[in-house]
């Protein structure tokens, strides 16, 4: 096992296409074995395990996946239920009946009153086979409809990345900008601050992971950046109040 | 009575752009340079400038259409009015369509549809400038496109023509030469699985002729393909050098 | 009636092929039985119908007189087109031309422009002013697979069964005399379709065939076995091996068809 061939360096970036190894090896995400031979079938960072490689991918979209929690925007009301984009191939339902928490009457009930096109929730997929689009419920504590913060977009496969190992990455990120994060598994982040200069900084500081995300010390730059901007905003807070006390001088 | 055409290869064995005979154009390729896309790129190969973008895994509309098995993949090539010496008109002409229908089947091999049933992914190609050899570079680009917007692959496909003029047998026409030409062979290649994916003639070639040219425009797609990695690679790799700086 | 192919007939046209035999009882490099009648529509100036196996084509030429485009003052004009009518299959619609229309048609010009086997300078009456135009229409009666082969043999043979109108010269004035005259015909190119299935070639696939196939290559060759039109079609592919076994195969076959073309 150890010594079957295999092409590239631990998180070189690969192509679709290439060949990262031959032999008795299993394929893992990202990859496909044709012929007793491993292939990128994205672009991203190659992972060599012991029997299974994949690929960390760069460019990826989400895949609705049940258990997930997923941040999406209503985008249509029908019948009995709402249109969900969570920023998937696939769209996504919400029934009324799962919302209303009981059976929905369409002669009392105004679908409207409680959600409406524009909307922003917080929810979980309960369903989802080849055949059928995903269904969502609202139905657990924390779910439900968004009324204040930023939203922001991240490939799917980099939120790993921004929740660090053993949480470490986000951690730091909620302390330093005191701001209340949620990571959706869709690649959807919502960022509640008491500031919006914090909100900002936490979306500066999430940018950056995701463009930056295949470069190894990432914590330590991400550290240091929020640091640099603290100080920055200090400094123009400092030159605003003095030049405020001249003014009433 | 026919005048007595200019020769396409001199003497020295150069072409009328001075190149030799399997000598590529150059070529420049950016990948994700669309923001609205899911997928982009763009080719400049020689005077050829073409942009593909790529929409998709996305809802098939109208719901009928869709497959319940696969993806549908959907491709259009188009040419821009003022991208050929007399304007074209910009409704899809029979070629068009045609060319259409041979770069969908070109890059279709390459792409994992049976992944996204319901579905349907979109390729846009257009033309801004022609000069010969455009749906070889289409095909480069749009491969390039459908990397970009994180669709899983076999590989990529990279596409180059070869041909014969003056009884030699050359790489990457231009139009010129096409148009004076002896032959034209475009050809499509996923080097990875060699899988000829687009193989089409017009001219005559004799059958060792047309060896030649096939093995020729081969070679040439694997000079493509290599310029596709780096194309692809090359966004990143630039973060990654200002950040360790 | 379903166009898709039960997947238990699928295997066992595979299976079958995989033994180098069909489910016709043909062999792998084996053509379906061909009829080719000519000079079936009298107002056409020529015509032929070809039966390959089930699949039926129609090729009717119509001459007219014309201008010549400007690139080529002293060329006759050739102009193909073909039509799936939608009574030939269950698959087919009425309305503009489809991508499989329009592909049939250039591939079949291809073929016949690209040999020269018309010789367009002899159809120039008047340089830059008038020449013929020869009107090819490739008209797809039943789809039974191999559409490409039938029409290209089709468009030939009615090319071979055409008559031209024999023409006086007044000024400016095309004046038609009596009797007439054959076309100039210098060269038979013959399309050849392989399809590949389960990694082997077939020549001329039936419907099914095609329904299961990865993808399929037409190679025309000319009467000195010269290649002038190479299509490949479907979404799978070939190896570069696979591609110049199809040449030889293209090449031999032709010689084949070829001897059932009777000059009118």
């Amino acid at each position: 096992m150890k010594n079957l061939p295999t092409f590239f360096e631990r998180r070189e970036i690969v192509t679709p296409g290439d060949m990262l190894a031959e032999g008795e090896y299993v394929a893992g995400e990202n990859t496909y074995k044709e012929d007793k031979k491993i292939y990128a079938s994205r672009i991203g960072l190659v992972e060599y395990g012991d029997r299974n490689i994949s690929v960390v991918a760069l460019r990826a979209f989400y895949i609705p996946r049940i258990g997930d929690t997923v941040i999406g925007t209503i985008t249509e009301m029908g019948f009995s239920g709402w249109t969900v984009d969570i920023n998937s191939p696939y769209l996504a339902l919400l029934r009324a009946s799962d919302v209303l928490n009981r059976p929905f009457r369409p002669q009392r009930d105004e679908l409207s009153t409680v959600l409406n096109v524009g909307d922003l929730v917080i929810a979980k997929i309960v369903a989802y086979d080849r055949a059928h689009d995903p269904q969502l419920t609202v139905g657990e504590p924390g779910l439900g409809r968004i009324t204040r913060g930023q939203i922001m977009k991240v490939t799917p496969t980099k939120i790993p990345r921004i929740i660090g190992r053993k949480g470490s990455m986000i951690s730091m990120i909620k302390q330093e900008t005191d701001c209340h994060i949620t990571l959706g598994h869709n690649g959807v982040i919502l960022i509640t601050g008491k500031k919006l200069e914090d909100e900002q900084l936490a979306v500066m500081a999430i940018q950056k992971i995701e463009e930056e995300s295949h470069i190894s010390g990432l914590t330590d730059r991400i550290t240091q950046m929020i640091k640099e901007e603290k100080t920055k905003k200090r400094k123009r807070r400092k030159v605003k109040n003095e030049s405020k006390i001249q003014e009433t001088n | 009575m026919s005048q007595k055409s200019k020769k396409l290869i001199d003497k020295k064995g150069l072409r009328l752009d001075g190149r030799k005979p399997d000598q590529l154009r150059p070529t420049k390729i950016e990948v994700g340079i669309l923001a609205n896309a899911d997928g982009s790129a763009y080719i400049q190969q020689g005077k050829n400038k073409i942009l593909a973008a790529v929409y998709g895994p996305r809802e098939a509309h109208p719901k009928h259409l869709s497959l319940p098995d696969r993806a549908r993949l959907k491709c259009r090539y188009h040419m821009a009015p003022f991208s050929v010496q007399e304007r074209k008109s910009p409704a899809p002409s029979r070629r068009e369509k045609e060319l259409s229908k041979v770069i969908r089947e070109s890059l279709e091999p390459s792409i994992f549809l049976e992944y996204y049933p319901r579905t349907s992914i979109d390729i846009f190609i257009e033309v801004l400038q022609a000069d010969g050899g455009t749906r070889c570079a289409s095909i480069t680009a749009a491969s390039l496109a459908l990397a970009d917007a994180g669709i899983p692959m076999r590989g990529l496909v990279a596409a180059c023509a070869a041909g014969k003029i003056d009884d030699t047998i050359v790489l990457d026409l231009m139009d010129t030469e096409d148009k004076k030409g002896g032959a034209d062979v475009p050809v499509a290649l996923m080097s990875n699985l060699n899988a000829i994916t687009l193989l089409q003639m017009d001219g005559i070639l004799s059958f060792k002729e047309f060896e030649k040219a096939v093995n020729l425009a081969l070679k040439g797609c694997m000079k493509i393909y290599a310029l596709q990695t780096e194309a692809l690679k090359a966004k990143y790799m630039n973060v990654k050098e200002a950040a360790e700086e | 009636m379903s166009s898709i192919v039960v997947r238990v007939k699928q295997k066992q046209i595979e299976q079958l092929i995989a033994k180098g035999k069909r489910l016709d009882g043909r062999g792998l490099t084996d053509y379906r039985e061909i009829q080719i009648e000519q000079g079936v529509v009298e107002r056409a100036e020529g015509s032929a119908r070809v039966l390959l196996g089930k699949t039926e084509v129609l090729a009717g030429i119509k001459i007219e007189v014309g201008t010549p485009y400007p690139d080529t003052p002293n060329k006759g004009v050739l102009t193909v087109n073909a039509e799936l009518v939608p009574l030939a299959s269950p698959t087919f619609e009425a309305g503009p031309p489809s991508e499989n229309a329009i592909e049939l048609a250039r591939v079949v010009d291809r073929g016949i422009r690209e040999s020269k086997a018309i010789d367009l300078e002899k159809l120039c009456i008047k340089p830059s002013k008038k020449v013929f135009i020869v009107f090819v229409d490739v008209y797809v009666l039943n789809y039974d697979g191999n559409l490409i082969d039938a029409s290209a043999l089709a468009a030939l043979a009615a090319l071979l069964n055409t008559k031209m109108f024999k023409y006086e010269l007044e000024e400016d004035d095309v004046k038609i005399k009596p009797g007439r005259t054959p076309l100039p015909i210098r060269k038979q190119p013959i399309a050849i379709t392989c399809a590949k299935i389960n990694g082997k070639l077939v020549v001329d696939p039936w419907l099914e065939e095609e329904q299961i196939m990865d993808a399929r290559l037409t190679i025309t060759t000319d009467d000195d076995g010269n290649i002038c039109a190479i299509q490949k079609g479907g979404s799978g592919w070939f190896t570069s091996k696979q591609v110049l076994e199809t040449a030889k195969i293209a090449k031999e076959k032709a010689k084949e068809l070829r001897k059932k073309l009777v000059k009118a």
